[in-house]
């Protein structure tokens, strides 16, 4: 299996992700119709704006391998950009404020993690619950209002994460791209990545088999939480100031961009490289909808037609093979 | 402002509210939401108003929930209010909340947003299409009566987007030589009104002027045209929030149409009072709105 010529796992991949297909066809499509859209800039754009959802939902990745979900990545994200927000706006540098928002995030997950492994209660409960929580928590962290990250050097630090470039590229396409590396080697490469797919594949054979469930179950949500608390960081870094309904319905975004990628939502299967085609195929879309000038009303019904397309020839190509 | 309201809400519950002030007249305000700084600042108008003049207020945060609003009426209604101020979380829905307090007898005023139904004696609004006029005109005024214009729209179908839309178009169609050439949506959002800009500058080039539909989606589109370099682009928004006029103040943006929500709070209790006072009171009160640019 390890000899595998590249030019024939190169074929593999395309028939593996169809994914990566649709996002292909995509972009011919939307590069045929307008003649700004296939530019090196607009594909910074894009890349750009796919990040915030590309992080949440490579972290969802890992909860939804073990056939969970987590319906509070959304308002992790707001609770933790406002953290990183006031501690920006009080001087303290990025980092500090950027792990210990992660950490927040995390700890957030954490503890969604613990109910449902230790708890016994189905993760769309226990995270729908936290989603609540965690909402309300923001609105009274916050007062309702936004959390501007103030003005200086330590802002401007701060700021360089969202809006800043190095070598002509933007910072938070570098950011996503160093979370995709990580999630690919922990998730493919490390004895904990082989158990989340064995937690997610069969969970009764796992536990005979001696692994800790538990432990990986509280450590896919604190992995969401944290990934959710970057892209916090990120949107708060680009705008300057943290909303108080930053994330609304980011969550669904993130379960979406997941699906398209292929990942299955009974769990056990699925791969990170299919997340980011799915987080791409939605950046794509919002990209190029904007860039042909389709009317208001006529965007969400082409959204939600791309993604059905999407789904529909991953889940093809899986009944077929 | 949240402790008042609670203990506002304990002291009602708990029956306190009535024994201490057994005179003073009860009106309850049913809110979209306080989780928006417009909002909360029309609260804090009514608050103070009815404070001057001597009613006690209930608020009863509807979260931008249709069915928690509902909720919230009936609610306010077995407190035996004397008046109901609501500002829908939208329009249709709202109406069988109005025809439940209409049940009851107890009036009903409408804040910001009207009801489709229901017997409703005052609705207390800014006038979105005349804001939208407003826009319109102070950008043909920066740009000399000729230029590229962007709209960037906020949730479509609300009211506010197709009355704001409205006026701004009414404004623009005057002059043939003012070319629209994008109008799109960004949901009243900021990180959105920042996707959407970054979005429509890669397709069009040489925008001279951009109106968004509220200040939100303004200060997102700030920090594209920022990042562009393209500081000299006429900017509009629209509520005047704290930020949107701080931002206006700062130069980051040109103007922004401010609306008054204290006074939409405030003129809602003052109406009210004459309810209560049975003095007689406009089915349709518009709260001024206010151009705002730097000083």
């Amino acid at each position: 299996m390890t000899a595998i010529p590249m030019k024939r796992s190169a074929v593999r991949l395309l028939i593996d992700n169809k994914a990566f297909l649709a996002l292909v066809l995509l972009v011919v499509v939307s590069a045929a119709m307008s003649d700004n859209f296939l530019t090196g800039d607009n594909l910074l754009n894009v890349l750009r704006q796919t990040s915030i959802n590309a992080i949440i939902a490579m972290g969802v990745t890992f909860v939804i391998l073990t056939a969970g979900i987590d319906l509070s990545v959304g308002a992790v994200l707001a609770l933790s950009g406002a953290f990183a927000a006031s501690m920006t706006a009080s001087g303290l540098a990025p980092w500090i404020s950027v792990p210990g928002s992660i950490a927040a995030g995390a700890a957030m997950g954490m503890v969604s993690g613990l109910f449902v492994a230790f708890g016994r209660i189905q993760a769309f409960v226990v995270t729908l619950v936290a989603m609540t929580v965690v909402r309300g928590a923001t609105l009274v962290y916050t007062d309702g209002r936004p959390i501007s990250i103030g003005g200086g050097d330590v802002a401007d630090a701060f700021w360089q994460l969202g809006g800043g470039y190095w070598m002509g590229i933007p910072i938070p396409i570098y950011l996503m791209f160093f979370v995709f590396v990580l999630c690919w080697a922990v998730l493919h490469h490390t004895r904990f990545g082989r158990h989340v797919y064995a937690v997610g594949g069969n969970e009764q054979v796992a536990r005979l088999s001696g692994i800790n469930v538990n432990r990986i179950k509280v450590s896919v949500y604190a992995i969401a939480g944290g990934c959710a608390a970057l892209a916090g960081v990120v949107l708060t870094a680009r705008l300057g100031s943290a909303q108080p309904t930053a994330g609304m319905t980011y969550e669904l975004d993130a379960i979406a961009a997941v699906v398209i990628g292929g990942t299955s939502l009974m769990g056990g299967r699925g791969r990170i490289f299919g997340t980011l085609v799915g987080a791409l195929v939605i950046g794509v879309l919002n990209n190029a909808l904007n860039i042909l000038g389709v009317s208001s009303y006529f965007q969400m019904i082409a959204k939600g037609a791309v993604i059905l397309l999407a789904v529909l020839i991953d889940s093809r190509s899986q009944s077929s093979s | 402002m949240k402790k008042l309201i609670l203990a506002t809400a304990v002291a009602a519950t708990m029956g306190l509210g009535t024994a201490q002030n057994a005179m003073a007249d009860r009106i309850a305000l049913v809110i979209s939401t306080l989780n928006n700084p417009f909002f909360v600042t029309l609260q804090e108008g009514a608050q103070a108003q009815a404070e001057a003049l001597g009613h006690e207020l209930i608020v009863l945060d509807s979260s931008n929930d249709a069915a928690r609003e509902l909720s919230n009426v009936e609610d306010a209604l077995s407190r035996d209010i004397d008046v109901l101020l609501i500002n829908p979380t939208d329009s249709d829905a709202v109406v069988s909340g109005v025809r439940t307090a209409n049940a009851r007898n107890v009036p009903v005023i409408t804040l910001d947003r009207s009801a489709n139904g229901g017997n409703v004696v005052s609705h207390i609004a800014s006038d979105n299409v005349a804001g939208g006029e407003m826009a319109g005109e102070f950008i043909i005024e920066q740009l000399g009566g000729e230029g590229q214009v962007v709209q960037l729209e906020g949730v479509p179908g609300a009211s506010a987007t197709r009355n704001r839309g409205e006026g701004f178009m009414n404004a623009i169609e005057m002059m043939d030589s003012i070319e629209l050439v994008a109008t799109q949506p960004a949901n009243f959002n900021r990180s959105e009104g920042l996707n959407v800009m970054e979005n429509l500058l890669q397709a069009h080039q040489g925008i001279d002027a951009v109106f968004a539909q509220n200040d939100e989606m303004a200060l997102g589109a700030q920090r594209a045209l920022q990042a562009s370099g393209l500081d000299d682009v006429v900017l509009v928004g629209f509520d005047g929030t704290d930020d949107g006029i701080q931002a206006v103040n700062d130069g980051k943006m040109s103007a922004t149409i401010a609306q008054q929500p204290a006074r939409i709070g405030e003129f809602g209790v003052t109406a009210a009072d004459r309810l209560l006072k049975s003095e007689s009171v406009e089915a349709n009160v518009p709260v001024p709105l206010q151009l705002v640019t730097q000083e």
